[in-house]
Order: C-alpha cells, then structure tokens, then sequence
C-alpha cells in the first residue's frame, strides 16, 4: 500500500514534469499575427511601462486602463514586447522603483494610473529626463516645471451628467408606475475618498438626475478605499436600506453592482459594462476611454512631437464615453435625452456646473477661489450666458470640491 | 474473517523525534524548498505551459537580475530581517508578540509627525538622532501595554497585541487625514520632498545601504545581547520556565515589560527606517505585513538573529521571485501570493517532519488484518 502510493505520487510528479516540457515549444510563436496597420509612423523604438494600481483583473478602474492598452496595442500594431505592465504598484517607494526599473528594461514612456502614484512619478521623471513619463488623475504637472512629465484626466463630469441623465429618467418611470412618491426619490453614492476627483464626480452625477427629475436629492457614503468589495458592498446595502432607490458609485470593485443586482435596486456604473454583473439592474455606466490619450502619447514617443504638460480629454476627443444602455432597465426615451444633451454640450449651450442649477448652503456660487492646489484663481467663468463653475479647465483634474444642497455627504459613516 | 490476535496498529503513528541531528535537519528543510519549487513550478507550467526552467530563471531574474533588483531586494532583506530581529527577543521570553505590524505603524507615525514639524527647521545632526529616540519610545510603549497586562494580569499576550495592530491601523488612518495633501484623498505624498528635511542620509550614492547598515549592526547586537548578556540568559530561563527564573531570583515581571519594551523599540527603527530611510510617506499599508511574516522569519531560524539573514533571504527571495512571475507570465498579482504560500507551506511543513517521526504499519500487520 505504502510503496504504491509512493510510486503513484512520483508517477504524477514525472507526468506533471513531462507535460510541460511537451508543450513548452508553443508557446514561442503566438503573437505573429496581430493585423500590421498601414502606417507611416514607426513604432518599432517606442517601448510603453505601464503602472497600475491593483490588477485589472480584479479592479474595474485597472481594467478600464487594460482595456485602452490592448485597444491601442491592436490598433498601432505593438508587438507584446513593446509593452510592460506591473499591476498590483502601490502608491509608495515601490511606484518609483518599479518606473526606475522599467526604465532600465528599455522602456522610453512611462504611464501610472492612481493619484497617489505622481509623487513618485515625479521623481522618478527627474531622474529620467530622456524617458517620458504620464500620470493620469494627477494635479501637479502644469505647475512642477519638470519637462518630462505629464498628467492627464478627462471630462468624465460631463459623462456622469450623461449617466445621471439615465438615472434620473428611471426615477421618474419608478414615480409614475408609483412605485415611489416622488419626494422619496433618494439616489445613494458610494464613494472613495472625501476629495474633488469623488465630489465632482458624483456632483455632475447628481444634477444630470436632478435636471430631469427636480424632486431628486442624495445621500453619499464613503468606504476610504479605492478598491474594498465589501466595504463598498456594506455601504451599498447601507444606502439602500436608509432609503435610497437607485445607487452610483465611485469605487473600484463590483461590490456595489452586486449588492444592487441582489436588493434589485437599479445601478449606475462607472469605468465598465455591468450588465454581466446586474442584468436585471444595471442601466448604464460612464467611463473615461483612454485610448486616444494612449495612442496619441506613443505616436509623440515614435515622432518627437510634444505632448500637452496637462491634458483633457472630452467627449469629442472620445474620451468621455458611456457604455451600451440596457435597454431592459432604462427607462423609455433615456437615449434620446442622452443625445440631446451631448449635442447641447458639444455646442456650449449647456454646462454640467451651470451656476443657476444647484446652490450652496442656500445661495447660488458668484465667485469660487478656493479649489484645492488652485487657491486664489477663479473658478467661475460664464459663456454663451451662462455662468458655471469650469471645472477641469485650469487644471485636467477634478477641482469641484464643494458639497451642494440637496446632498448629504457622512465621511467616515 | 476473524480477527487475529495481534493487537491494531494505526496505520500512520507519530512520535516525537529527540536528537535529529544539525546536518539531517537542514536536509530536511532544502528538499523541502526544493519539493516546494518543484510544486510551485509545476503549477505555474500547467497554467502557462512555459518551459519550467524558465519559471527558475524569472525567479533569480526577479531578485538579481539588474543592480537595481538587487539594492531593492537587500532593502526588503534589511527591512524584514529587522522587524524579525525585534521579535526575537520576545519570542525566546516566550511571549508571542504578533503586534509587531501595530509597532512598526507607531514608529512610523513617530517618524512622520517630526518630519512635518520639524524636519524643515532642525538641524538634522539632532533631528535624526530625536526621531530615532522618539520612534522607538512610541513603538516600545506601544508594545509594553500588553506586557504590563501579562506580567501582572497574565492576560494572553497573543490576542492583546493582535488587536492593538488594529488600534495601530486605524490610529495611523486617523493621523493621515491632517498629513494628507488633499483633504480627503488619502495620500501624505513624499515628506519634505525638496529639503529632503529628516530623510537618513544616502551612502555612495545608495539610497538604501544606510538602512542596511543599520539593520546589520543591530544583527550583530542581537546575536551578543541574546547570547552573551546577562539580559539574554534572564530572557531565556523566563521563556524555559518562569518558576525556575522566580526561584534562581529573577524578577520576572521586571524581564518581562523590559524584553517587550526592546521589541518594541526596534520595531519603531523598523518604522523609522521605512519612513525616513525610504519610503519618505506613511500610510496604513507602511509595514506591508511584515510584521505577520517576520514570525515566521524568526521562528525558522530558531530565534538566532544570525541564522534569520539567511531565513529573511528565503522569504524575500521567494515573495519578490513570485511576483516577477506574475508580471512576467500575465498572470492575476494575487498569483504572487499563492505561489508564497505553497512556499511557506512546504517550509513550515518541512518543521513537522524534523521534530516527528512518521511510523507507517509495517507490511507484516497489514496483511494480518485482510
């Protein structure tokens, strides 16, 4: 009995070992044929390092940025050694090792995506002046005066008054089926962290649902962490038993679709499609498409050209984007109205922080000089007669840090 | 079938093994990090199906494979073999402290909060020296809370640290939201980063060699307090048997709060060196869990501060291996840790087999029983 598990364990050993060698030969030649583009740029010295927060398997936020890379990597024609990732970098001395280290693999631009990584991009960045490197959600570029060094972010407000938009369309279906009486259209927001990248986002998220339906009001509760499902799942379920009838959130695991899917309270996303994860549930998310800012700043390593110290995507460079609208969800007309509001942005006419729209402690903003690292600029601005806060304008990254009437922020409930 | 009369045997018996000798066990411990590798690499070959030598080259490449790896991976060896060596004097007492993570946190905390008062306006000659101090009193009273509770109270010292880890954890969290950059973004960003106020010194250039000096001599420390002081045989006969130390007239109450107290204490260099030898930031995530590891580091090298150079070695090696692995093939950065994990498993298993002896029934009684 003894020997014959004994011989039976050493016959598995020797299988597992001689399955590998077997097959170790296929591996050498798979990325021959991703589709050559004709181009008349050569990208063959432009070598990317990526760095990214949590794995992109896990993180919806990573994934949106995985998403970009292969998008680009296809399009551009990269081959896979032109590309690095390390996921899983976290917003220390280990983020500038790693971009040292990339570095040192021959990478000739460097790309990090979690606001606390710039600090160390930074000094990584004057280490490195020949390599470039780009940081997206970071405030420090236009004013660091380091020429290699970029920060880039998105007019992703304007896609979440979009999105709002479509949740403030199925608050009303859900007001004249009379499931709810309108003064309790109550929206829940998950958020990360108390600071103006989450207060603008959920903001523009709620006057986009407040602009269709006016009865609308919010209540946000925060998990102090970018990525925690279960947190995010706890205060989902929190929200949804203080009353809340439709959850957003600004967070990076699918804690909050999921607990929505189970409470069938329908949800608005962020960064990804959740359908998958809420069919029932799920309307609509919107997501920063990175891609355009990928290809442009490998087509600037490729040709010398100079790329903006501090950029902004927007709905017309297609970086602002909403993903497919689930139609079992929406509400009737909701693409419509979607529509209609990107034309209205595209031709100025209407303003996401439009000043007459939302007031603070009871009064309507006149003047804003306190955003945060923009202390003593004005934030207001007014075009096409209207008078709004222009967020992303000074500086790519969200400024808006004011909580607005009609909302109820708890940190650290 | 009638039984026979020959009494029941088990089919596997286990006794304590007395006397393994010195060279057979660490026999046994390197076929248990070969079998470890063999299984590990296994598992990757079959979800990869890469040649299995490759998975050893992107190990060693990972750990030695440009002189930056290999500085970055002499500062996780300092840095783990340091919280492993504050351990160590406590664990020999027999007092398990597992708060080594919550220790470290309030060194750091220490750390930072005089890197931002005064790291800017102290001339760093008394500056550095104060932090030091300062760091290593936090920490050191920190952990003398649970021990003036077991030395009096004799309240289990296990679960007492454990949870001031949390208090520590939360308390750092805390302190972040007035050292934050932002309000509310969570992030302290690079302290002083252009005075560079409070940061240890560079040597040659390296920024991480003064972290390794350090943790070096207080190796060496460790090894002569623990073997030739008189502290060191107190700590020892408390940890064989506190009635013996009580009757040979040691104070063990005294040992006790004082052994902890220099845990403590090296914990916050530990926190010290993280914060203002490299890191230049705190958050939560400042210790990394090596407070946890670092009982094992410890423990494996049979508390012997000289011996645990070689046991940090293994676990950074194999923690830094494993997550290049991960990079290198695709794979999900939690990969990382389960790969650690088969690691450790095979290297703690491999203790079983040194301290026991497995007896199978023989084949004589076996066939008694058809």
């Amino acid at each position: 009995m003894k020997k014959f598990l004994a011989i039976l364990l050493a016959a598995m050993l020797v299988f597992t070992l001689a399955a590998c060698g077997g097959n170790s030969e296929e591996t050498t030649t798979s990325d021959e044929n991703t589709s050559q583009e004709a181009t008349d740029i050569d990208y063959s010295s432009v070598k990317v390092g990526y760095i990214f927060l949590h794995d992109p398997t896990d993180s919806t936020y990573d994934k949106n940025f995985q998403n970009a890379v292969d998008e680009v990597k296809e399009k551009l024609g990269l081959k896979d050694e032109q590309i690095l990732v390390r996921s899983g970098i976290p917003e220390t001395e280990e983020c500038k090792d790693t971009a040292l280290e990339l570095v040192d693999e021959g990478c000739n631009v460097i790309f990090a995506d979690s606001f606390g990584h710039e600090q160390f991009i930074m000094e990584a960045a004057k280490e490195c002046p020949e390599v470039a490197f780009y940081h997206a959600t970071g405030t420090s570029a236009s004013t660091s005066g380091i020429e290699n060094f970029h920060n880039a972010f998105a007019s992703i407000y304007e896609g979440r008054y979009l999105a709002g938009i479509a949740a403030g369309m199925k608050i009303n279906e859900m007001i004249e089926k009379g499931e709810i009486k309108a003064e309790d259209a109550k929206i829940g927001y998950v958020g990360a962290f108390p600071y103006a990248e989450v207060i603008s986002g959920y903001t523009s998220f709620f006057l986009g649902a407040r602009s269709v339906c006016e009865s609308a009001t919010m209540e946000v509760k925060y998990t102090n962490s970018w990525f925690d499902e279960a947190a995010e799942r706890t205060q989902a379920i929190a929200l949804i038993d203080d009353g809340c009838i439709l959850i957003s959130q600004h967070a990076d695991s699918p804690g909050a679709p999921r607990a929505c899917e189970e409470r069938k309270v329908p949800n608005v996303a962020y960064n990804v499609n959740t359908i998958d994860l809420g069919p029932t549930t799920a309307i609509i998310s919107s997501k920063i498409n990175w891609a355009p800012y990928m290809e442009m700043i490998i087509k600037a390593a490729a040709t010398g050209e100079k790329v903006d110290t501090d950029w902004c995507g927007t709905i017309a460079t297609g970086s602002v984007e909403l993903t497919e609208l689930n139609k079992d969800v929406a509400a009737e007309g909701t693409q419509e109205a979607i529509d209609k509001a990107i034309e209205e942005f595209k031709a100025g006419t209407l303003k996401v922080f439009d000043c007459s729209k939302f007031t603070v402690d009871g009064k309507h903003l006149e003047t804003y000089t306190e955003a945060y690292g923009l202390e003593g600029q004005e934030c207001i601005a007014t075009e096409n007669g209207v008078t709004f806060f222009n967020e992303s304008s000074i500086i790519s990254a969200p400024y808006f840090g004011i909580i607005i009437d009609g909302i109820t922020a708890v940190e650290n409930a | 079938m009638s039984k026979p009369d020959t009494h029941h045997e088990p089919l596997i018996r286990i006794t304590k093994n007395v006397g393994m000798p010195m060279w057979k066990a660490w026999l046994v411990r390197i076929a248990a990090v070969v079998i470890a590798l063999v299984v590990c690499a296994g598992f990757i070959v079959i979800l990869t199906r890469i040649n299995p030598f490759e998975f050893y080259k992107v190990m060693i490449r990972g750990n030695f494979g440009t002189k930056r790896k290999i500085w970055s991976m002499l500062q996780n060896l300092a840095m783990m073999l340091c919280v492993a060596l504050a351990l160590t004097p406590a664990y020999k007492m027999r007092f398990w402290n597992i708060g080594a993570e919550g220790q470290v946190l309030m060194g750091a905390a220490a750390t930072t909060f005089l890197m931002i008062h005064l790291g800017n306006s102290l001339n760093p000659w008394i500056l550095i020296p104060l932090m030091a101090i300062v760091s290593m009193i936090c920490s050191a009273v920190w952990a003398v809370i649970p021990a003036i509770f077991k030395a009096y109270f004799n309240t289990n010292e296990t679960l007492f640290t454990l949870m001031m880890n949390y208090v520590a954890t939360q308390f750092v969290a805390f302190l972040i939201t007035f050292w934050e950059g932002q309000k509310g973004s969570n992030t302290v960003g690079i302290i002083n980063g252009t005075t560079q106020g409070g940061w240890l010194p560079t040597i040659g250039g390296q920024k991480y060699l003064f972290n390794i000096l350090i943790v070096f001599a207080l190796t060496v420390f460790m090894y002569i307090y623990l073997k030739y002081s008189k502290h060191g045989y107190e700590i020892s006969v408390v940890g064989e048997s506190e009635n013996t130390a009580r009757y040979i007239g040691i104070n063990v109450k005294k040992v006790i709060i004082r052994t902890v107290a220099l845990s403590g204490a090296i914990c916050g260099i530990a926190g010290l060196l993280l914060v203002a030898g490299s890191g230049h930031t705190i958050s939560t995530e400042t210790a990394g869990g090596r407070g946890f590891t670092a009982i094992m580091v410890s423990w494996l090298a049979k508390f012997n501060p000289l011996v645990m150079i070689l046991t940090s070695f293994i676990v950074v090696f194999f923690e830094r291996g494993a997550s290049e692995i991960a990079t290198a093939f695709g794979l999900n950065v939690k990969m990382a840790d389960i790969l650690t994990g088969i690691i450790l498993f095979f290297i703690i298993g491999s203790e079983f087999f040194i301290n026991y002896k497995v007896h199978f029934r023989s084949r004589h009684t076996e066939g008694g029983n058809k």
